[in-house]
Protein backbone atom coordinates (compact mmCIF):
# COMPACT_ATOMS: atom_id res chain seq x y z
CA UNK A 1 0.00 0.00 0.00
CA UNK A 2 1.05 3.60 -0.62
CA UNK A 3 1.23 5.50 2.66
CA UNK A 4 1.08 9.21 3.27
CA UNK A 5 2.95 10.71 6.22
CA UNK A 6 1.13 13.36 8.26
CA UNK A 7 3.19 15.48 10.65
CA UNK A 8 2.30 18.33 12.97
CA UNK A 9 4.91 20.10 15.11
CA UNK A 10 4.62 21.73 18.50
CA UNK A 11 7.54 24.05 19.00
CA UNK A 12 8.38 25.62 22.34
CA UNK A 13 10.42 28.79 22.07
CA UNK A 14 11.97 30.42 25.14
CA UNK A 15 11.46 34.16 24.80
CA UNK A 16 14.57 36.30 25.30
CA UNK A 17 13.22 38.49 28.10
CA UNK A 18 15.42 39.65 30.98
CA UNK A 19 12.97 38.51 33.64
CA UNK A 20 10.44 35.70 33.93
CA UNK A 21 6.93 35.74 32.56
CA UNK A 22 5.20 36.22 35.94
CA UNK A 23 8.01 37.28 38.30
CA UNK A 24 11.03 39.58 38.48
CA UNK A 25 13.55 36.69 38.60
CA UNK A 26 16.37 36.64 36.06
CA UNK A 27 16.14 34.25 33.11
CA UNK A 28 19.92 34.13 32.48
CA UNK A 29 21.14 30.70 31.37
CA UNK A 30 23.70 28.74 33.37
CA UNK A 31 23.36 30.27 36.86
CA UNK A 32 23.98 28.27 40.04
CA UNK A 33 20.98 25.96 40.73
CA UNK A 34 17.94 27.59 42.35
CA UNK A 35 19.51 31.06 42.63
CA UNK A 36 16.97 32.48 40.15
CA UNK A 37 13.80 31.04 41.66
CA UNK A 38 11.66 33.46 43.70
CA UNK A 39 8.56 32.91 45.84
CA UNK A 40 6.36 33.28 42.77
CA UNK A 41 8.36 30.71 40.77
CA UNK A 42 8.33 28.35 43.74
CA UNK A 43 4.56 28.64 44.08
CA UNK A 44 4.46 29.87 47.66
CA UNK A 45 0.98 30.51 49.04
CA UNK A 46 -0.34 34.04 48.73
CA UNK A 47 1.87 35.22 45.87
CA UNK A 48 0.46 36.87 42.76
CA UNK A 49 1.83 36.42 39.23
CA UNK A 50 2.08 39.64 37.19
CA UNK A 51 2.50 39.37 33.43
CA UNK A 52 5.71 40.59 31.74
CA UNK A 53 4.91 43.18 29.04
CA UNK A 54 7.90 42.20 26.92
CA UNK A 55 6.73 38.56 26.72
CA UNK A 56 3.39 39.84 25.41
CA UNK A 57 5.09 42.11 22.88
CA UNK A 58 7.28 39.25 21.62
CA UNK A 59 4.30 36.93 21.19
CA UNK A 60 2.42 39.63 19.26
CA UNK A 61 5.50 40.23 17.08
CA UNK A 62 5.57 36.56 16.17
CA UNK A 63 1.85 36.52 15.48
CA UNK A 64 2.05 39.50 13.14
CA UNK A 65 5.06 38.01 11.35
CA UNK A 66 3.02 34.92 10.40
CA UNK A 67 -0.04 36.99 9.40
CA UNK A 68 -2.00 35.58 12.30
CA UNK A 69 -5.10 36.90 13.87
CA UNK A 70 -4.28 38.67 17.15
CA UNK A 71 -7.42 38.62 19.25
CA UNK A 72 -8.11 41.66 21.31
CA UNK A 73 -8.53 39.45 24.33
CA UNK A 74 -6.61 36.41 25.55
CA UNK A 75 -6.88 34.43 28.75
CA UNK A 76 -4.45 32.44 30.91
CA UNK A 77 -5.47 29.03 32.18
CA UNK A 78 -4.08 26.48 34.60
CA UNK A 79 -2.91 23.16 33.20
CA UNK A 80 -2.94 20.78 36.14
CA UNK A 81 -0.47 17.94 36.60
CA UNK A 82 2.00 16.76 39.20
CA UNK A 83 5.70 16.60 38.63
CA UNK A 84 8.53 17.61 40.99
CA UNK A 85 9.88 20.28 38.62
CA UNK A 86 6.48 22.04 38.70
CA UNK A 87 6.11 23.24 42.30
CA UNK A 88 2.65 24.78 41.95
CA UNK A 89 1.05 21.57 40.67
CA UNK A 90 -0.09 23.47 37.57
CA UNK A 91 1.50 25.28 34.68
CA UNK A 92 0.12 28.68 33.73
CA UNK A 93 -0.66 28.40 30.04
CA UNK A 94 -3.37 29.46 27.61
CA UNK A 95 -6.16 27.18 26.49
CA UNK A 96 -9.34 28.58 25.00
CA UNK A 97 -8.20 32.05 24.04
CA UNK A 98 -4.52 32.02 22.96
CA UNK A 99 -2.72 35.29 22.22
CA UNK A 100 -1.94 34.29 18.60
CA UNK A 101 -4.61 32.73 16.40
CA UNK A 102 -4.36 31.03 13.01
CA UNK A 103 -1.42 32.04 10.83
CA UNK A 104 0.81 30.84 7.99
CA UNK A 105 4.44 30.04 7.32
CA UNK A 106 5.96 29.68 3.87
CA UNK A 107 8.65 27.03 3.57
CA UNK A 108 11.16 26.51 0.75
CA UNK A 109 12.10 22.95 -0.16
CA UNK A 110 15.44 21.77 -1.56
CA UNK A 111 14.23 21.93 -5.16
CA UNK A 112 13.36 25.62 -4.69
CA UNK A 113 9.59 25.04 -4.57
CA UNK A 114 7.56 26.60 -1.76
CA UNK A 115 4.65 25.40 0.39
CA UNK A 116 2.43 27.23 2.84
CA UNK A 117 2.04 25.55 6.23
CA UNK A 118 -0.74 26.51 8.61
CA UNK A 119 -0.04 27.51 12.19
CA UNK A 120 -3.05 26.63 14.33
CA UNK A 121 -2.16 28.91 17.21
CA UNK A 122 0.67 30.16 19.42
CA UNK A 123 0.21 30.71 23.12
CA UNK A 124 2.19 32.05 26.05
CA UNK A 125 3.05 29.82 29.00
CA UNK A 126 5.66 29.33 31.68
CA UNK A 127 8.51 26.83 31.48
CA UNK A 128 9.00 24.15 34.15
CA UNK A 129 12.18 23.47 36.16
CA UNK A 130 14.74 20.78 35.44
CA UNK A 131 14.99 17.33 36.96
CA UNK A 132 18.50 15.92 37.27
CA UNK A 133 18.39 12.16 37.33
CA UNK A 134 22.04 11.56 38.18
CA UNK A 135 22.29 9.63 41.36
CA UNK A 136 21.81 11.73 44.48
CA UNK A 137 21.70 8.79 46.93
CA UNK A 138 18.74 7.34 45.05
CA UNK A 139 17.00 10.71 44.83
CA UNK A 140 16.34 13.18 42.01
CA UNK A 141 17.78 16.71 42.06
CA UNK A 142 15.54 19.65 41.15
CA UNK A 143 16.75 22.98 39.75
CA UNK A 144 13.96 25.55 39.49
CA UNK A 145 15.91 28.33 37.75
CA UNK A 146 14.09 27.63 34.49
CA UNK A 147 10.68 27.67 36.19
CA UNK A 148 8.65 30.59 34.91
CA UNK A 149 10.83 31.37 31.87
CA UNK A 150 8.43 32.65 29.19
CA UNK A 151 7.62 30.19 26.43
CA UNK A 152 5.76 30.65 23.19
CA UNK A 153 4.27 27.34 22.11
CA UNK A 154 3.73 27.31 18.35
CA UNK A 155 1.36 24.60 17.14
CA UNK A 156 1.29 23.74 13.44
CA UNK A 157 -1.57 22.27 11.48
CA UNK A 158 -1.02 18.64 10.41
CA UNK A 159 0.12 20.02 7.04
CA UNK A 160 3.62 18.55 6.84
CA UNK A 161 4.07 15.48 4.64
CA UNK A 162 7.68 14.38 5.19
CA UNK A 163 10.59 14.70 7.58
CA UNK A 164 12.22 17.08 5.07
CA UNK A 165 9.20 19.39 5.13
CA UNK A 166 9.13 19.25 8.93
CA UNK A 167 12.78 20.34 9.03
CA UNK A 168 12.17 23.12 6.50
CA UNK A 169 9.29 24.37 8.70
CA UNK A 170 11.36 24.11 11.87
CA UNK A 171 14.23 26.00 10.23
CA UNK A 172 11.82 28.66 9.01
CA UNK A 173 10.51 29.18 12.56
CA UNK A 174 14.09 29.25 13.81
CA UNK A 175 15.01 31.86 11.23
CA UNK A 176 11.92 33.93 12.01
CA UNK A 177 12.36 34.06 15.80
CA UNK A 178 15.98 35.11 15.33
CA UNK A 179 15.04 37.85 12.83
CA UNK A 180 12.45 39.10 15.27
CA UNK A 181 14.97 38.97 18.12
CA UNK A 182 12.49 37.17 20.35
CA UNK A 183 14.70 34.12 21.00
CA UNK A 184 18.21 32.85 20.25
CA UNK A 185 16.62 29.58 19.09
CA UNK A 186 19.50 27.55 20.54
CA UNK A 187 18.27 23.95 20.43
CA UNK A 188 21.25 22.53 22.32
CA UNK A 189 20.54 24.82 25.29
CA UNK A 190 16.82 24.14 25.07
CA UNK A 191 15.71 27.64 24.02
CA UNK A 192 13.89 25.93 21.15
CA UNK A 193 12.36 22.48 21.66
CA UNK A 194 10.29 20.41 19.31
CA UNK A 195 7.63 17.72 19.71
CA UNK A 196 6.46 15.95 16.56
CA UNK A 197 3.06 14.32 16.05
CA UNK A 198 3.42 11.63 13.41
CA UNK A 199 0.72 9.48 11.81
CA UNK A 200 0.25 7.52 8.60
CA UNK A 201 -2.76 7.11 6.34
CA UNK A 202 -3.35 5.27 3.06
CA UNK A 203 -2.70 7.69 0.20
CA UNK A 204 -5.94 9.35 -0.82
CA UNK A 205 -7.70 8.77 2.51
CA UNK A 206 -9.11 11.86 4.13
CA UNK A 207 -9.23 10.83 7.79
CA UNK A 208 -6.04 10.98 9.79
CA UNK A 209 -4.50 7.84 11.27
CA UNK A 210 -3.71 7.45 14.98
CA UNK A 211 -0.69 9.56 15.89
CA UNK A 212 2.27 9.11 18.18
CA UNK A 213 3.95 12.13 19.73
CA UNK A 214 7.75 12.26 19.81
CA UNK A 215 8.93 14.48 22.66
CA UNK A 216 11.74 16.97 23.05
CA UNK A 217 14.21 16.21 20.31
CA UNK A 218 17.12 18.62 20.65
CA UNK A 219 18.61 19.18 17.18
CA UNK A 220 17.42 19.61 13.60
CA UNK A 221 19.21 16.43 12.57
CA UNK A 222 17.62 14.38 15.35
CA UNK A 223 14.13 15.69 14.53
CA UNK A 224 14.60 14.42 10.99
CA UNK A 225 15.98 11.07 12.14
CA UNK A 226 13.30 10.60 14.80
CA UNK A 227 10.51 11.27 12.29
CA UNK A 228 12.05 8.94 9.72
CA UNK A 229 12.36 6.20 12.31
CA UNK A 230 8.78 6.72 13.46
CA UNK A 231 7.44 6.62 9.88
CA UNK A 232 9.21 3.31 9.26
CA UNK A 233 7.97 1.89 12.55
CA UNK A 234 4.36 2.82 11.89
CA UNK A 235 4.37 1.51 8.31
CA UNK A 236 5.87 -1.82 9.47
CA UNK A 237 3.27 -2.03 12.21
CA UNK A 238 0.33 -1.20 9.92
CA UNK A 239 1.46 -3.51 7.13
CA UNK A 240 1.79 -6.36 9.61
CA UNK A 241 -1.88 -5.81 10.46
CA UNK A 242 -1.16 -3.99 13.72
CA UNK A 243 -2.47 -0.70 15.06
CA UNK A 244 -0.65 2.48 16.07
CA UNK A 245 -1.30 3.34 19.71
CA UNK A 246 -1.77 6.98 20.67
CA UNK A 247 1.15 7.55 23.01
CA UNK A 248 4.16 9.69 23.81
CA UNK A 249 7.48 8.35 22.56
CA UNK A 250 11.01 9.37 23.39
CA UNK A 251 13.76 9.57 20.74
CA UNK A 252 17.04 7.91 21.74
CA UNK A 253 19.77 9.43 19.57
CA UNK A 254 22.42 6.87 20.53
CA UNK A 255 20.25 3.97 19.32
CA UNK A 256 18.45 6.06 16.65
CA UNK A 257 15.01 4.82 17.68
CA UNK A 258 11.83 6.03 19.42
CA UNK A 259 10.53 4.27 22.53
CA UNK A 260 7.17 4.32 24.23
CA UNK A 261 7.19 6.73 27.19
CA UNK A 262 3.67 6.78 28.52
CA UNK A 263 0.21 6.17 27.21
CA UNK A 264 -1.92 9.30 26.82
CA UNK A 265 -5.10 8.07 28.52
CA UNK A 266 -4.34 9.27 32.00
CA UNK A 267 -1.59 11.78 31.33
CA UNK A 268 -3.78 13.94 29.13
CA UNK A 269 -6.41 14.86 31.71
CA UNK A 270 -5.14 18.35 32.51
CA UNK A 271 -8.42 19.87 33.75
CA UNK A 272 -7.74 23.32 32.32
CA UNK A 273 -9.59 26.25 33.85
CA UNK A 274 -9.07 30.04 33.71
CA UNK A 275 -6.39 31.11 36.22
CA UNK A 276 -8.15 33.26 38.83
CA UNK A 277 -4.81 34.96 39.64
CA UNK A 278 -4.64 36.54 36.20
CA UNK A 279 -7.09 38.83 34.45
CA UNK A 280 -7.82 38.72 30.73
CA UNK A 281 -5.11 40.38 28.62
CA UNK A 282 -6.60 43.08 26.40
CA UNK A 283 -4.60 44.56 23.52
CA UNK A 284 -5.87 47.62 21.75
CA UNK A 285 -5.54 48.04 17.97
CA UNK A 286 -3.12 50.99 18.32
CA UNK A 287 -0.75 48.82 20.35
CA UNK A 288 -0.93 46.01 17.79
CA UNK A 289 -0.25 48.53 15.01
CA UNK A 290 2.78 49.91 16.86
CA UNK A 291 4.21 46.38 17.12
CA UNK A 292 3.49 45.81 13.44
CA UNK A 293 5.40 49.00 12.60
CA UNK A 294 8.42 47.73 14.52
CA UNK A 295 8.79 44.52 12.49
CA UNK A 296 11.99 44.15 10.47
CA UNK A 297 12.00 42.81 6.91
CA UNK A 298 11.24 39.11 7.39
CA UNK A 299 13.07 36.11 5.89
CA UNK A 300 10.39 35.26 3.32
CA UNK A 301 10.15 38.93 2.29
CA UNK A 302 13.92 39.09 1.84
CA UNK A 303 13.83 35.85 -0.10
CA UNK A 304 11.29 37.20 -2.56
CA UNK A 305 13.14 40.52 -2.87
CA UNK A 306 16.48 38.76 -3.53
CA UNK A 307 14.89 36.79 -6.37
CA UNK A 308 13.33 39.90 -7.90
CA UNK A 309 15.98 42.53 -7.21
CA UNK A 310 19.09 40.43 -7.72
CA UNK A 311 17.77 37.79 -10.10
CA UNK A 312 18.91 34.95 -7.83
CA UNK A 313 17.58 31.40 -7.89
CA UNK A 314 15.03 30.50 -5.21
CA UNK A 315 17.60 28.16 -3.71
CA UNK A 316 20.35 30.80 -3.44
CA UNK A 317 17.86 33.36 -2.13
CA UNK A 318 16.67 30.91 0.54
CA UNK A 319 20.22 30.14 1.72
CA UNK A 320 21.09 33.83 1.86
CA UNK A 321 17.97 34.95 3.71
CA UNK A 322 17.78 32.32 6.45
CA UNK A 323 20.02 34.26 8.82
CA UNK A 324 19.70 38.01 9.10
CA UNK A 325 23.50 38.43 9.38
CA UNK A 326 24.10 36.43 6.20
CA UNK A 327 21.48 38.44 4.32
CA UNK A 328 23.08 41.71 5.40
CA UNK A 329 26.59 40.48 4.55
CA UNK A 330 25.40 39.36 1.13
CA UNK A 331 23.64 42.64 0.39
CA UNK A 332 26.71 44.65 1.34
CA UNK A 333 28.89 42.57 -0.98
CA UNK A 334 26.36 42.42 -3.83
CA UNK A 335 25.77 46.16 -3.78
CA UNK A 336 29.42 47.18 -3.51
CA UNK A 337 30.64 44.66 -6.10
CA UNK A 338 27.69 45.34 -8.40
CA UNK A 339 27.37 41.65 -9.27
CA UNK A 340 24.81 39.77 -7.17
CA UNK A 341 25.38 36.37 -8.74
CA UNK A 342 29.13 36.56 -8.07
CA UNK A 343 28.45 37.72 -4.51
CA UNK A 344 25.92 34.92 -3.94
CA UNK A 345 28.35 32.30 -5.23
CA UNK A 346 31.08 33.49 -2.91
CA UNK A 347 28.89 33.88 0.18
CA UNK A 348 27.15 30.51 -0.30
CA UNK A 349 30.34 28.86 -1.57
CA UNK A 350 33.80 29.73 -0.22
CA UNK A 351 32.59 31.74 2.77
CA UNK A 352 29.87 29.30 3.94
CA UNK A 353 32.29 26.40 3.36
CA UNK A 354 35.06 27.99 5.41
CA UNK A 355 32.66 28.94 8.24
CA UNK A 356 31.32 25.42 8.28
CA UNK A 357 34.77 23.83 8.23
CA UNK A 358 36.00 25.96 11.15
CA UNK A 359 32.65 25.78 12.94
CA UNK A 360 32.27 29.58 13.12
CA UNK A 361 29.29 31.92 13.10
CA UNK A 362 29.27 34.61 10.43
CA UNK A 363 29.86 37.26 13.10
CA UNK A 364 33.21 35.54 13.80
CA UNK A 365 34.29 35.44 10.15
CA UNK A 366 37.92 36.52 9.67
CA UNK A 367 36.92 37.93 6.25
CA UNK A 368 34.61 40.94 6.47
CA UNK A 369 32.10 41.92 3.77
CA UNK A 370 34.35 44.86 2.79
CA UNK A 371 37.36 42.58 2.42
CA UNK A 372 35.40 40.17 0.24
CA UNK A 373 34.29 43.09 -1.93
CA UNK A 374 37.94 44.00 -2.59
CA UNK A 375 38.66 40.43 -3.61
CA UNK A 376 35.68 40.28 -5.99
CA UNK A 377 36.72 43.59 -7.55
CA UNK A 378 40.08 42.06 -8.40
CA UNK A 379 38.28 39.24 -10.21
CA UNK A 380 36.11 41.74 -12.04
CA UNK A 381 39.02 43.91 -13.21
CA UNK A 382 40.96 40.82 -14.32
CA UNK A 383 43.77 41.31 -11.81
CA UNK A 384 43.27 37.67 -10.79
CA UNK A 385 41.28 34.71 -12.10
CA UNK A 386 38.44 33.10 -10.16
CA UNK A 387 40.71 30.18 -9.39
CA UNK A 388 43.53 32.30 -7.96
CA UNK A 389 40.87 34.22 -6.00
CA UNK A 390 40.21 31.08 -3.98
CA UNK A 391 43.88 30.97 -3.00
CA UNK A 392 43.73 34.65 -2.02
CA UNK A 393 40.54 34.01 -0.02
CA UNK A 394 42.25 31.20 1.90
CA UNK A 395 45.12 33.57 2.76
CA UNK A 396 42.68 36.28 3.84
CA UNK A 397 40.88 33.71 6.00
CA UNK A 398 44.21 32.88 7.65
CA UNK A 399 44.77 36.52 8.50
CA UNK A 400 47.49 37.24 5.93
CA UNK A 401 45.97 40.62 5.04
CA UNK A 402 43.68 42.21 2.48
CA UNK A 403 43.23 40.91 -1.05
CA UNK A 404 45.52 43.56 -2.61
CA UNK A 405 48.30 42.93 -0.09
CA UNK A 406 48.16 39.18 -0.63
CA UNK A 407 48.10 39.47 -4.43
CA UNK A 408 51.10 41.80 -4.25
CA UNK A 409 53.26 39.88 -1.75
CA UNK A 410 52.52 36.45 -3.22
CA UNK A 411 52.93 37.71 -6.79
CA UNK A 412 49.55 36.34 -7.83
CA UNK A 413 48.75 39.09 -10.27
CA UNK A 414 47.27 37.78 -13.46
CA UNK A 415 49.57 38.08 -16.45
CA UNK A 416 47.78 40.33 -18.92
CA UNK A 417 50.92 41.33 -20.75
CA UNK A 418 50.09 39.99 -24.21
CA UNK A 419 53.75 39.62 -25.13
CA UNK A 420 54.41 37.34 -22.20
CA UNK A 421 51.30 35.30 -22.92
CA UNK A 422 52.22 35.00 -26.59
CA UNK A 423 55.58 33.59 -25.63
CA UNK A 424 53.91 30.95 -23.47
CA UNK A 425 51.42 30.11 -26.23
CA UNK A 426 54.23 29.72 -28.75
CA UNK A 427 56.08 27.43 -26.41
CA UNK A 428 53.02 25.20 -25.91
CA UNK A 429 52.33 25.06 -29.65
CA UNK A 430 55.92 24.12 -30.40
CA UNK A 431 55.88 21.38 -27.77
CA UNK A 432 52.58 19.82 -28.89
CA UNK A 433 52.93 19.16 -32.64
CA UNK A 434 50.56 16.18 -32.78
CA UNK A 435 47.79 18.00 -30.84
CA UNK A 436 48.20 21.00 -33.14
CA UNK A 437 47.87 18.79 -36.20
CA UNK A 438 44.75 17.07 -34.80
CA UNK A 439 43.25 20.43 -34.02
CA UNK A 440 43.87 21.83 -37.45
CA UNK A 441 42.39 18.73 -39.08
CA UNK A 442 39.26 18.80 -36.90
CA UNK A 443 36.03 20.45 -38.01
CA UNK A 444 34.69 23.61 -36.38
CA UNK A 445 32.25 21.79 -34.14
CA UNK A 446 34.99 19.78 -32.43
CA UNK A 447 37.56 22.53 -32.13
CA UNK A 448 36.29 24.35 -29.04
CA UNK A 449 36.55 21.17 -26.99
CA UNK A 450 40.09 20.51 -28.24
CA UNK A 451 41.13 24.05 -27.41
CA UNK A 452 40.74 23.21 -23.73
CA UNK A 453 43.93 21.17 -23.82
CA UNK A 454 46.00 24.13 -25.01
CA UNK A 455 44.40 26.53 -22.55
CA UNK A 456 45.21 24.09 -19.75
CA UNK A 457 48.84 23.82 -20.84
CA UNK A 458 49.31 27.59 -21.07
CA UNK A 459 47.63 28.14 -17.68
CA UNK A 460 49.87 25.48 -16.18
CA UNK A 461 52.97 27.07 -17.68
CA UNK A 462 51.89 30.43 -16.20
CA UNK A 463 51.21 28.85 -12.79
CA UNK A 464 47.56 29.81 -13.16
CA UNK A 465 48.35 33.48 -13.50
CA UNK A 466 47.72 34.11 -17.18
CA UNK A 467 44.52 35.92 -18.00
CA UNK A 468 42.34 33.08 -19.36
CA UNK A 469 40.42 35.37 -21.71
CA UNK A 470 43.63 36.57 -23.37
CA UNK A 471 45.02 33.05 -23.50
CA UNK A 472 41.93 31.99 -25.38
CA UNK A 473 42.13 34.86 -27.83
CA UNK A 474 45.81 34.42 -28.60
CA UNK A 475 45.50 30.65 -28.93
CA UNK A 476 42.59 30.98 -31.34
CA UNK A 477 44.45 33.50 -33.43
CA UNK A 478 47.59 31.35 -33.64
CA UNK A 479 45.93 27.96 -34.13
CA UNK A 480 43.38 29.11 -36.66
CA UNK A 481 45.86 31.06 -38.77
CA UNK B 1 -25.14 15.04 34.50
CA UNK B 2 -24.67 12.11 36.84
CA UNK B 3 -21.59 11.29 38.81
CA UNK B 4 -20.36 7.83 39.76
CA UNK B 5 -18.09 6.57 42.49
CA UNK B 6 -15.39 5.96 39.87
CA UNK B 7 -15.52 9.65 38.82
CA UNK B 8 -14.81 10.64 42.40
CA UNK B 9 -11.96 8.16 42.65
CA UNK B 10 -10.50 9.40 39.36
CA UNK B 11 -10.76 13.06 40.35
CA UNK B 12 -9.14 12.29 43.71
CA UNK B 13 -6.31 10.46 42.01
CA UNK B 14 -5.68 13.28 39.51
CA UNK B 15 -5.60 15.80 42.37
CA UNK B 16 -3.46 13.45 44.49
CA UNK B 17 -5.98 13.59 47.34
CA UNK B 18 -6.24 10.48 49.48
CA UNK B 19 -9.85 9.77 50.36
CA UNK B 20 -11.20 7.16 52.70
CA UNK B 21 -12.99 4.27 50.98
CA UNK B 22 -15.92 4.82 53.40
CA UNK B 23 -16.36 8.46 52.48
CA UNK B 24 -16.57 7.98 48.68
CA UNK B 25 -20.38 7.69 48.75
CA UNK B 26 -20.64 10.88 50.75
CA UNK B 27 -18.36 12.78 48.32
CA UNK B 28 -20.30 11.39 45.38
CA UNK B 29 -23.52 12.76 46.86
CA UNK B 30 -21.93 16.16 47.65
CA UNK B 31 -20.58 16.53 44.14
CA UNK B 32 -23.91 15.41 42.66
CA UNK B 33 -25.60 18.21 44.60
CA UNK B 34 -23.10 20.74 43.25
CA UNK B 35 -23.64 19.50 39.70
CA UNK B 36 -27.39 19.78 40.19
CA UNK B 37 -26.86 23.44 40.99
CA UNK B 38 -24.77 23.76 37.83
CA UNK B 39 -27.60 22.17 35.85
CA UNK B 40 -29.97 24.70 37.33
CA UNK B 41 -27.69 27.54 36.19
CA UNK B 42 -27.28 25.97 32.74
CA UNK B 43 -31.02 26.39 32.26
CA UNK B 44 -30.67 30.17 32.30
CA UNK B 45 -30.69 31.74 28.85
CA UNK B 46 -27.20 33.19 28.18
CA UNK B 47 -27.55 34.04 24.48
CA UNK B 48 -25.55 37.15 23.56
CA UNK B 49 -23.71 37.12 26.87
CA UNK B 50 -19.94 37.00 26.59
CA UNK B 51 -18.36 34.33 28.83
CA UNK B 52 -16.29 35.81 31.67
CA UNK B 53 -12.79 34.58 32.41
CA UNK B 54 -12.74 36.40 35.74
CA UNK B 55 -15.41 37.65 38.16
CA UNK B 56 -14.05 41.20 38.18
CA UNK B 57 -14.54 43.14 34.99
CA UNK B 58 -10.92 44.29 34.87
CA UNK B 59 -7.95 43.93 32.56
CA UNK B 60 -4.55 42.38 33.32
CA UNK B 61 -1.86 44.91 34.24
CA UNK B 62 1.55 44.30 32.76
CA UNK B 63 4.89 44.79 34.48
CA UNK B 64 8.07 46.10 32.85
CA UNK B 65 10.64 43.47 31.93
CA UNK B 66 13.07 44.09 34.78
CA UNK B 67 14.90 41.78 37.15
CA UNK B 68 13.73 42.75 40.62
CA UNK B 69 14.27 39.54 42.59
CA UNK B 70 17.48 38.67 44.40
CA UNK B 71 18.86 35.24 45.25
CA UNK B 72 17.23 33.89 48.42
CA UNK B 73 18.14 30.26 47.93
CA UNK B 74 19.54 29.63 51.42
CA UNK B 75 16.40 31.12 52.91
CA UNK B 76 14.04 28.93 50.85
CA UNK B 77 16.10 25.79 51.20
CA UNK B 78 16.08 26.03 54.97
CA UNK B 79 12.49 24.76 54.65
CA UNK B 80 13.28 21.88 52.28
CA UNK B 81 13.49 18.30 53.61
CA UNK B 82 16.62 17.53 51.53
CA UNK B 83 19.03 19.58 49.42
CA UNK B 84 22.45 19.02 47.90
CA UNK B 85 24.73 21.27 45.82
CA UNK B 86 21.95 23.84 45.67
CA UNK B 87 19.42 21.33 44.32
CA UNK B 88 16.20 20.26 46.01
CA UNK B 89 16.18 16.49 46.41
CA UNK B 90 12.97 14.54 45.86
CA UNK B 91 12.14 10.82 45.69
CA UNK B 92 13.45 9.43 42.42
CA UNK B 93 11.23 10.11 39.42
CA UNK B 94 11.67 7.97 36.36
CA UNK B 95 9.60 8.29 33.22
Amino acid sequence: MQWETVIGLEIHVQLATQSKIFSGSSTAFGAEPNTQASVIDLGFPGVLPVLNEEAVRMAVKFGLAIDANIDEKSVFARKNYFYPDLPKGYQISQFELPIVGKGYIEITLEDGSTRVIGVTRAHLEEDAGKSLHEDFHGMTGIDLNRTGTPLLEIVSEPDLRSAKEAIAYLKQIHSLIRYLGISDGNMAEGSMRCDANVSMRPKGQKEFGTRAEIKNVNSFRFVEKAINFEVERQIDLLEAGGKVVQETRLYDSTKDETRSMRSKEEANDYRYFPDPDLLPVVLDPAYIQSVRDSLPELPHQKRHRFVEQFNLSAYDADLLSTERETAEYFETVATAAGDAKLAANWVNGELAGALNRDNLELAQSPVSAEQLVQLLKRIQDDTISGKIAKTVFEAMWNGEGDADQIIETKGLKQVSDSGAIEALVDEVITNSPSQVENYRNADDAKRPKMLGYFVGQVMKASKGQANPKQVNQILLRKLNS
Amino acid sequence: MTIERTDVQNAAHLARIAIDENSIDEFTQDLANILALVDQMQAVNTDNIEPMAHPTDAVQRLRPDQVTEVNQREHFQALAPATENGLYLVPKVIE
